[in-house]
């Protein structure tokens, strides 16, 4: 286990307070001139060095984003955006942070303004936190009380601005793109890429984007040193990371702990275990919603980074693990995930659009026992048709989680569901307005 | 993609009030000149507000003037973010959290608690018209599950007896208590915290 002390989130649980004097008492704001008078080229190479990844759910290198900033400021101002969007199923970390470490989030938003040249930073949080979001306008409010925001912050001779943008509860606002149209007052439909944000983002203007747990560890690291954060976990995968464990586990909750944790240690130590116990846990989603499940077998020995979970053909994602006993459904379970990626779709790409719609009411039926034998493999090309063919990565998004459970749990799928092939049965399927192209003959 | 109307019976016109429109002018301060448009989402729910918890369309073409922007831009983000209530949805509004975290740990017994208390169906107003209730998406809140909001505040860790006792509560006309409902302090390990102990104990 983690030790205490190299905890980032000491107040993560909100045993003192979130004002500027307990949090100074934790370190933050100490010495922020002094690690702004290193430069910019000595802090983006020290995060480098750090080997810190996002914590939005990509998992890409910050210290690499940030040097994509333009060396110089042009025409244009730089932008300093900060994704609190928080809407992936399962993620319930960044609203701490927000709540219980806002001076670690607004003292990371000064030393990453100060590293790309952005003098305006604007934080987006999801509508829902409003509540929490007004706890972090408090601490704004203390800060430029207290000279640590505004011209010469902190005594660093960098003049910024934070504000506070509320969406209105739209989970593809976190998708950075989408992000940028919302604040700029439009649909949060994403935009292709390239270009990328870094050079043209917000108002046409070059525009860094971190999430809110991404840019709050930033401080520390730059404290306490490189070294010390890349010592932790492993090689690409360093640091610390909040867990959120939700589901069927006695005690959920959120903890910070070192990356590469065994899953099984998280589930078993901090969450107080599988309801049922261990042998009664049937998967775990691990990374949020979006991110496939794993079945119990390869969890025993599952280690919770980037890297391993992408061994186990899933992500760690925004580390948001959800814990699916053996009392659960899991056809079900995935039904409602299918409905919301079907209720959240932006509806710019028709395979996004049509397609989540359909693996919803097809996982509906199958949870039901109501599909035919043929439909199993049917879903599995739908998946196929939207992941790599829409603007945005909810396309992935959407059709991993399916794409999952038709790779652990078919045998399940096809146990329920035997019916006969449509054509055959002629069974009158309304939404399938093309059923004669199922039979092979006529295809 | 989520379908969204306005409703039928609409205000013929809409002004912001003094204190709507001060906090208006706050909102527009946060953006670069001739970037106002930005402040449109603030400015909906500044609308919403005012107007008992949903947005007429007069209020659209009112912040359209306002922010000098066709009437189209603004509808389409009225009518985009589900945070906008496009109908009259009653003093409280209670949206419960019904994903699959939520659902396995018992997100329909708060469903129907809602059905029980306040409407048979979703989006339709209590009788006494205070309040309505519908379900929503995962509302980041998942290692509380399962949970609901109501107006800004997250009530947590339910089930349906402490469900039906806060909308006993709020169809009185009081505001329970947000937070959790097993009295855990927010997102521990209840009973079983084994991390920041110095902390906990000073
Ligand atoms: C559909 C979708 C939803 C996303 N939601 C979020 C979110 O809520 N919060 C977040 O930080 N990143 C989210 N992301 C990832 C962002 O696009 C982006 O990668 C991230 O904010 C970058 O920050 P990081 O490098 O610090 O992780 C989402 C991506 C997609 C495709
Ligand atoms: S993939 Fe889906 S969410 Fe992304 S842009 Fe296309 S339709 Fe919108
Ligand atoms: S699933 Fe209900 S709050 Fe996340």
């Amino acid at each position: 286990m983690l030790k205490d002390q190299d905890r980032i989130f000491q107040n993560l649980y909100n045993d003192k307070g979130s004002d500027v004097s307990s949090s100074q008492e934790r370190g933050d704001w100490v010495n922020t001139k002094e690690i702004t008078d290193k430069g910019r080229d000595w802090i983006i190479n020290e995060i480098k060095e750090s080997q810190l990844r996002g914590r939005g759910g990509a998992g890409f290198p910050t210290g690499l984003k940030w040097s994509f900033a333009p060396k110089e400021v042009g025409s244009r101002p730089h932008y300093l955006v900060i994704n609190g969007d928080e809407s992936e199923p399962g993620t319930c970390k960044d609203r701490d942070i927000l709540r219980f470490e806002p001076h670690k989030l607004i003292e990371g938003c000064l030393i990453a303004s100060y590293a790309v040249q952005a003098h305006v930073c604007y934080i987006y949080i999801r509508g829902e936190y409003f509540v929490d979001g007004q706890k972090l306008q408090a601490a704004i409010d203390e800060a430029y009380e207290k000279k640590l925001l505004g011209k010469n912050a902190a005594g660093t001779g960098w003049d910024l601005d934070i504000y506070i943008h509320y969406g209105a509860g739209a989970y593809i606002c976190g998708e950075e793109t989408a992000l940028l149209e919302s604040l700029e007052g439009k649909k949060g439909q994403p935009r292709l890429k390239p270009p990328f944000p870094a050079l043209i983002g917000l108002y046409g203007c070059p525009t860094i984007i971190n999430n809110v747990e991404t840019i709050a560890v930033v401080p520390t690291i730059l404290r306490r040193g490189a070294k010390w954060f890349a010592s932790l976990g492993r090689e690409k995968n360093t640091g610390t990371k909040i867990f959120c464990i939700s589901g069927n586990v006695n005690n959920p909750c959120n903890v910070e702990e070192e990356m590469s944790i065994p899953l099984k240690e998280l589930i078993e130590v901090h969450a107080g275990g599988v309801i049922g116990g261990w042998e009664n846990l049937q998967a775990v989603i691990p990374g949020g919603s979006s991110m496939p499940l794993i079945p119990k077998e390869r969890c025993e020995t599952l280690k919770m980074d980037f890297d391993a979970c992408v061994e186990e053909k899933s992500g760690l994602g925004t580390a948001g693990i959800v814990v699916i006993n053996k009392d659960q459904d899991i056809i079900k379970c995935m039904a409602r995930i299918a409905r919301f990626y079907k209720h959240e779709s932006c509806g710019q790409c028709t395979p996004c659009r049509e397609g989540s719609g359909w693996m919803w009411r097809m996982l509906e039926r199958m949870a039901k026992g109501d599909a035919t034998k043929d439909e199993v493999d049917m879903l599995g090309d739908v998946t196929n048709q939207i992941a790599g063919h829409t603007i945005c990565a909810f396309g992935e998004g959407s059709s991993w989680p399916v794409q999952g459970l038709l790779r652990h749990f078919k045998k399940e799928i096809e146990k329920r569901n035997n019916l006969d092939p449509i054509v055959q049965k002629k069974n009158n399927i309304p939404y399938l307005v093309d059923q004669h192209l199922l039979d092979k003959k006529n295809a | 993609m989520s379908l969204r109307r306005p409703a039928k019976d609409q205000p013929e016109s809409f002004e912001f009030n003094a204190s709507s429109l001060e906090a208006a002018n706050v909102i527009l301060a946060k953006y670069p000149e001739g970037k106002q448009q930005s402040a449109v989402m603030a400015l909906l729910y500044i609308a919403q507000k005012q107007n008992n918890n949903w947005i007429p369309l007069a209020a659209m073409k009112y912040i359209a003037k306002f922010l000098d922007m066709p009437y189209i831009k603004v509808y389409e983000v009225a009518t985009f973010y589900t945070m906008y209530n496009l109908a009259p949805v009653g003093k409280y509004f209670v949206q419960v959290c019904t994903t699959t975290p939520c659902m396995i740990r018992g997100a329909n017994q708060l469903v129907e608690a809602c059905k029980e208390k306040i409407s048979e169906n979703e989006c339709e107003l209590s009788n006494d018209k205070s309040c309505s209730w519908m379900e929503v998406e995962c509302l980041g809140a998942c290692v509380n599950a399962p949970m609901m909001q109501i107006n800004d505040d997250y009530y947590e860790d339910l089930d349906k007896q402490k469900t039906l006792d806060i909308l006993d509560k709020i169809l009185n006309g009081e505001t329970p208590k947000p937070g959790s409902y097993r009295g855990r302090v927010n997102n521990e390990p209840e009973n079983n915290r084994k991390t920041l102990m110095d902390l906990k104990n000073a």
